[in-house]
């Protein structure tokens, strides 16, 4: 089964690369990694998509909290979370199908970014299952580049506790 | 002090000093030479010139753990950092308290493949409990404060920080971070308290108890603990490589070690047991065999002060997270009542009985087992053991009744040969109540004996030992039980120099021995002779084997306790 994983960490010189070391050396799958900014300047957030059974997420979980540099290690995927994902798609189209192409991007609330007398560029947002399902639907059309930004998310409601409450 | 404008290296050299250490293993070289250049004027520590920096690492290694405490490193950039690695691996992987230090070309350069450039942070990212790249001068006190802490606190382990020139020349003034501040470290010393009342009660109705104890019980300090614990209840008590020592080894309730080469009733114990106490061990591979066989019949309780050893590779009922002395503290305490253990212990006796440790000794060759119980008789205990890995390694282990914590010092987790000659130099210089042996196989003899020479510098009166029998006998020992006696590459015979001459060309005072009668003579002069290192070469039967054995993988029950054929034997 898949989770998501929230890590807030320090915006420190090599946190990151502890936390991809990790998941290579242990041998963890690894489905999307983000890492962006939070509200708060010395900390990062990652958000980490990840698969295995029980055993191994609870490893996965607990070598996250390992490390020195992270704060905060949660699974979502116990929480009730939004998550989101964009994709940047860039498709051939002929003549008699650009209408349709863009219906197809309507219909997933998405829009045309770029596009030049051979291809168009869809920008699509959404949870990862939108996306997948707007992939597939498109494929047909010969996807001829494509970008995803993986999985963020928060948890919703209740948020996780601010940092300098930690511990 | 504080106020005053200092260069990188004089705040280098006030932290070690703040930190208490008194020794340093290192090598000079151009990233460093401004450190080097301020430490031969210091008189609060000592520096140990190596000949090679894996020698560094594992001294310090062995420094550490013959003391508790923080081992510390100082190289170079480059290739001294390079050759650090397998002793940082080594020591990550025994949880080993170091800090080691490493020059880094200036901050300018770092990415440029400049002179002696490597990312030594990047290498040994996965060998560290964590690491700093000290970019600013007013960063470096902090960083090496924190290497410090991080080392010794907690699951011990490892620390590198990469020293870049220009930051070692800089100048800033000094302030001493008085107090550190990880906020994502928060290490969990008191066990839950209902969870140790739980264990408790459980270990209160076991018919058939074990406590199943690793190197973590030594590093918390909790022997003292344990044996009242152990004694209190009547309980049994068998260990890991690590965890020798820790319970003493003499004692009627110590079942020796368990695992791969373990005792054959410890194994035994292991499979029939109702409750399984681990305290401080990791369930390793060498130890559980095959994961689905071992200790099936046991309600499980873990002790250990690192959460994600907890159901790693074993699941276990009654988890406690904390020090195992103060969680040993509390479950003494909370003990309802003893566990009535006579019918089980009856049981150990009859498997001791069964099939006890043994080997040939009527024909009057000479072997490696009778060294070391000539040894042991010769030192009762009294004495630190250093060994190497290999067939000698397990002699030791099986034959050596360890007795008191810190007295065994080998490299179990990564089982590094070459380990034993440099980390014995390092146990030498930390304790003087024990005389220091370290004994080593030909094989890995070899790989470090240029440390030599450092004992010699010191004239440390180490007792080296060198079990040789010719082999790569470990492997060998592979080769004859599972690779239909293919011997490929392990013999050295005609390959290996004479080690006592080696030693003599270093100035060291050394001699053979080839019959069990020159044995205790032999082991008398090293015992007696203290003006400085001394080394015994033992030619010992080619081709023993050790006994018993659980094939890697088979389950503990499916020990071979002796050779099919001994008529193989030449
Ligand atoms: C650095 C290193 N290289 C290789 C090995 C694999 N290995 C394990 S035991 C062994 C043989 C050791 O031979 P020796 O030092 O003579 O000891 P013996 O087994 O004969 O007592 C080898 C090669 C190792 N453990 N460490
Ligand atoms: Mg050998």
């Amino acid at each position: 089964m898949k989770h998501t994983i929230s890590i807030l960490m320090e915006n420190r010189f090599g946190a990151f690369d502890r936390v991809a070391n990790l998941f290579s050396g242990k041998g963890f799958n690894l489905h999307s990694i983000t890492i962006g900014e939070t509200e708060l300047r010395d900390v990062m957030r990652m958000t980490i998509v990840t698969s295995g059974d029980d055993q191994i997420i609870d490893q996965v979980i607990k070598q996250l909290n390992r490390l020195v540099d992270t704060i905060k290690v949660v699974d979502l995927s116990e929480h009730d979370r939004t998550e989101r994902e964009l994709a940047l798609i860039t498709l051939h189209y002929e003549k008699g199908n650009l209408q349709e192409i863009k219906n197809i991007c309507d219909i997933f609330r998405g829009r045309v970014v770029d596009i030049n007398n051979k291809s168009v560029m869809l920008e699509i947002t959404g949870p990862p299952a939108k996306i997948d399902a707007a992939v597939n639907v498109l494929m047909p059309f010969g996807i001829k580049e494509m970008a995803r930004t993986g999985t963020v998310a928060l948890k919703r409601g209740e948020q996780i506790r601010q940092p300098q409450e930690v511990g | 002090m504080a106020g005053t404008k200092m260069t990188g290296a004089e705040i280098f050299l006030e932290m070690l000093r703040r930190e208490g250490v008194e020794v340093v293993f290192g090598m000079p070289g151009g990233a460093v030479i401004q450190i080097y250049d301020h430490l031969h004027d210091v008189d609060f520590l000592k520096h140990v010139l190596v000949r090679h920096e894996q020698g560094a690492t594992h001294m310090a290694d062995g420094y550490a753990r013959a003391t508790g405490k923080t081992g510390v490193v100082l190289v170079t950039s480059g290739p001294g950092a390079t050759n650090t690695v397998t002793g940082i691996a080594t020591a990550y992987m025994d949880s080993t308290p170091l800090v080691v230090f490493t020059g880094q070309v200036p901050t300018s350069l770092i990415g440029n493949d400049a002179f002696q450039e490597a990312d030594i942070i990047g290498i040994t990212r996965p060998i560290t409990k964590h690491s700093f790249l000290v970019r600013d001068v007013d960063d470096l006190a902090p960083a090496i404060r924190k290497a410090f802490y991080l080392a010794k606190t907690g699951r011990p382990g490892p620390v590198v920080v990469d020293l870049p020139k220009d930051v070692i020349t800089a100048q800033t003034t000094f302030r001493y971070p008085e107090q550190v501040e990880i906020r994502g470290y928060k290490p969990t010393y008191e066990g839950h308290v209902n969870q140790i009342k739980k264990a408790a009660r459980v270990i209160s109705e076991a018919k058939r108890p074990l406590l199943y104890v690793g190197g973590g019980v030594i590093m918390s300090g909790a022997s003292q603990e344990l044996r009242y614990f152990a004694i209190e209840n009547n309980l049994p008590v068998t260990m890991t490589l690590q965890g020798l020592g820790a319970f003493p080894g003499e004692s009627e309730q110590s079942l020796g070690m368990l695992g791969m080469h373990g005792m054959y009733w410890a194994n035994q114990a292991i499979n029939n047991c109702d409750v399984l106490v681990a305290l401080g061990a990791r369930f390793d591979d060498r130890v559980t065999g095959k994961l689905e066989t071992f200790a099936t019949k046991a309600t499980k309780i873990h002790v250990d002060i690192d959460p994600s050893t907890i159901d790693k590779n074993v699941r276990v009922d009654i988890p406690i997270v904390g020090d195992v002395k103060r969680v040993l503290k509390l479950l003494r305490q909370y003990m309802p009542k003893k566990p009535d253990t006579k019918e089980w212990w009856a049981q150990i006796r009859r498997w001791q009985q069964e099939c006890p440790l043994t080997y040939e000794k009527s024909d009057g060759k000479l072997r490696s087992q009778f060294v070391i119980e000539r040894l042991w008789e010769k030192t009762r205990g009294d004495a630190v053991v250093v060994t190497d890995v290999g067939q000698h390694q397990m002699f030791v282990a099986q034959y050596y009744k360890f007795q008191h914590p810190r007295t065994h010092i080998t490299s179990g987790g990564l089982g590094t040969m070459g380990f034993a000659v440099p980390a014995s130099i390092g146990a030498a210089l930390g304790r003087n109540d024990y005389p220091v042996f370290s004994i080593s196989g030909d094989g890995g003899f070899a790989m470090n004996m240029q440390e030599l020479l450092v004992a010699k510098a010191h004239n440390l009166p180490i007792k080296f030992m060198v079990i040789n029998n010719n082999y790569l006998g470990m492997v060998r020992q592979w080769q004859e039980l599972f690779y239909n006696e293919k011997y490929s590459y392990t013999d050295l015979q005609g390959l290996n120099p004479d080690f006592a001459a080696v030693a003599q060309s270093m100035g060291i005072k050394a001699l053979r021995v080839a019959r069990m009668d020159q044995v205790d003579d032999a082991l008398q002069q090293l015992l007696n002779y203290s003006e400085g290192p001394m080394l015994v070469e033992f030619l010992v039967e080619k081709e023993e084997l050790v006994f018993p054995m659980v094939p890697a993988g088979a389950s503990v029950s499916d020990m071979i306790v002796e050779r099919l054929n001994p008529q193989r034997m030449v």
